[in-house]
């Protein structure tokens, strides 16, 4: 942290950086677990960096470096004095400043990760920090976790339910699940998947894919000059 | 007084501010802090060395340019013995740099930013004051109000303290807030940047340190 980082501004439009996706949700939803498949599998063909938002200190992004899933280096964490939802909502300076880090010293990248400390159904990604967001539940939880809506589960780009290994063991029922989201999102995507069963989260990946390409073909172009650089 | 002088010193600016404690963290953990009392005194001696440094710096940046820029970043150092704290306060101050050159843009931010990429925070802060149209007592102010404001908010956060009566401490401390505002300014009226306050506090350098190596960490500072 705190390198002197060149002085230039990214165009606020996202010409010419990488896409930014927030992934958010409850505590112990698998939030970690999805960046790190995510790493495993678009890893290979994808210049990737991660930034974690950690409730206590570095605890996800030291299992993320364990994990073994992209260079140390890549993955930055930031403190979020108590108010995970703050960091990546109302203030979002300290996580463009690491993302913005990370695009400096190993861009040009093609995704950036950035990963919600774990909160409560209303935190959301300012869309000034996120291009796009996945917001993550599991089963357990309770199947009624999406009827209660909040704007991680009607707005966010991708519903992600998790742990549907656990279903039948808590009684969750994954249709009332599936109904009731698709009630609140009015047509965007829901998915269903078991990260301990799917460590590439080959679903998830796929959707992250089609984001990238497409935000690589309308953004790569040179940034129109601005008088403010 | 102005408008723009309650935007800057608001703690809803989004440059950063939220995530830092300022020794607070530190100083519950220790039991140092444990009571609005105690907070009373933090906050009271916090106000007297390393507010009234920052209120110094900040005042005096509200009349740089040039290379009077890099001369006040260094005098900031100078006064900032804890590397933790000289690493929480270029923080802080890149971050605002950055908010600011969007929301307040002008040239003298740019050549802040060309002449130092991650100023210490007040000298920041007295820039973009500058840039808003604040006085150097402003700038102080809202320096001073800084240095209060953020710990007693975390303090509110770490202990469940009843933010009612952290709220009527701060106003308690107005008085104090503009005597600081007073003497910073008139040190820096004086032009000479290395007689701006120099107030040590090795018990917050101490703090900062400690802080730093610590595992298990809400705030970055």
């Amino acid at each position: 942290m705190g390198g002197n980082h060149a002085d230039h501004h990214h165009a606020p439009d996202g010409h010419g950086r990488a896409l930014r996706l927030g992934i958010g949700g409850p505590v112990g939803s698998g939030k970690t677990a999805l960046v790190a498949a995510l790493c495993r599998t678009l890893g290979p063909s994808m210049r990737l960096g991660v930034v974690t938002n950690d409730i206590y200190t570095t605890e996800d992004a030291d299992f993320l470096r364990r994990a073994g899933v992209l260079d140390p280096e890549r993955i930055s964490a930031v403190q979020t004095g108590c108010c995970p939802h703050t960091a990546i909502r109302d203030d979002i300076a300290a996580n463009i400043d690491a993302v913005e880090g990370l695009e400096e010293r190993f861009g040009p990248l093609d995704l950036v990760i950035v990963e919600s400390g774990g909160d409560n159904l209303t935190a959301t990604f300012s869309r000034g920090l996120a291009d796009k967001q996945i917001f993550v539940l599991d089963v357990s939880g309770g199947d009624k976790v999406p009827r209660k809506g909040g704007p991680g589960v009607t707005t966010a780009d991708l519903l992600l339910i998790n742990k549907t290994d656990l279903a039948p063991l808590v009684g969750a029922d994954l249709t009332v699940m599936s109904r009731d989201a698709a009630a609140v999102r009015d047509g965007k995507p829901v998915l269903f998947t078991s990260l301990r069963e799917d460590r590439g989260a080959h679903s998830v990946a796929e959707w992250v894919t089609g984001l990238v390409h497409d935000w690589a073909h309308h953004h790569r172009a040179p940034a129109p000059t601005t008088s403010t650089a | 007084m102005n408008a723009m002088l309650l935007l800057l010193a608001d703690s809803r600016l989004p440059a950063g501010g939220h995530a830092h404690s300022g020794g607070t963290e530190q100083a519950v953990a220790s039991g140092a802090v444990h009571d609005v009392a105690s907070l009373a005194a933090f906050l009271r001696g916090r106000l007297a060395t390393a507010g009234l440094v920052a209120a110094g710096l900040a005042a005096a940046a509200v009349t740089a340019s040039g290379a009077g820029w890099a001369e006040l970043d260094a005098e900031a150092d100078a006064r900032t013995a804890s590397p933790a704290q000289r690493e929480a306060a270029r923080t802080q101050g890149r971050l605002l740099l950055r908010v600011a050159r969007r929301i307040w843009p002008a040239p003298a931010l740019d050549e802040l930013a060309a002449a130092v990429p991650s100023p210490h925070h007040p000298v920041v802060l007295g820039a973009v004051a500058a840039a808003t149209g604040c006085s150097p007592r402003d700038a102080a102010l809202a320096a001073a109000y800084n240095a209060v404001t953020g710990p007693a908010t975390a303090a509110v956060r770490l202990l469940g303290l009843d933010p009612v009566e952290v709220h009527r401490l701060l106003a308690g401390l107005a008085p104090a807030l503009e005597d600081t505002a007073a003497t910073a300014a008139s040190a820096c009226a004086a032009g000479e940047s290395a007689r701006l306050p120099a107030h040590a506090a090795p018990a917050l350098d101490l703090l900062a340190e400690q802080h730093i190596r610590t595992e298990v960490r809400l705030f970055i500072s």
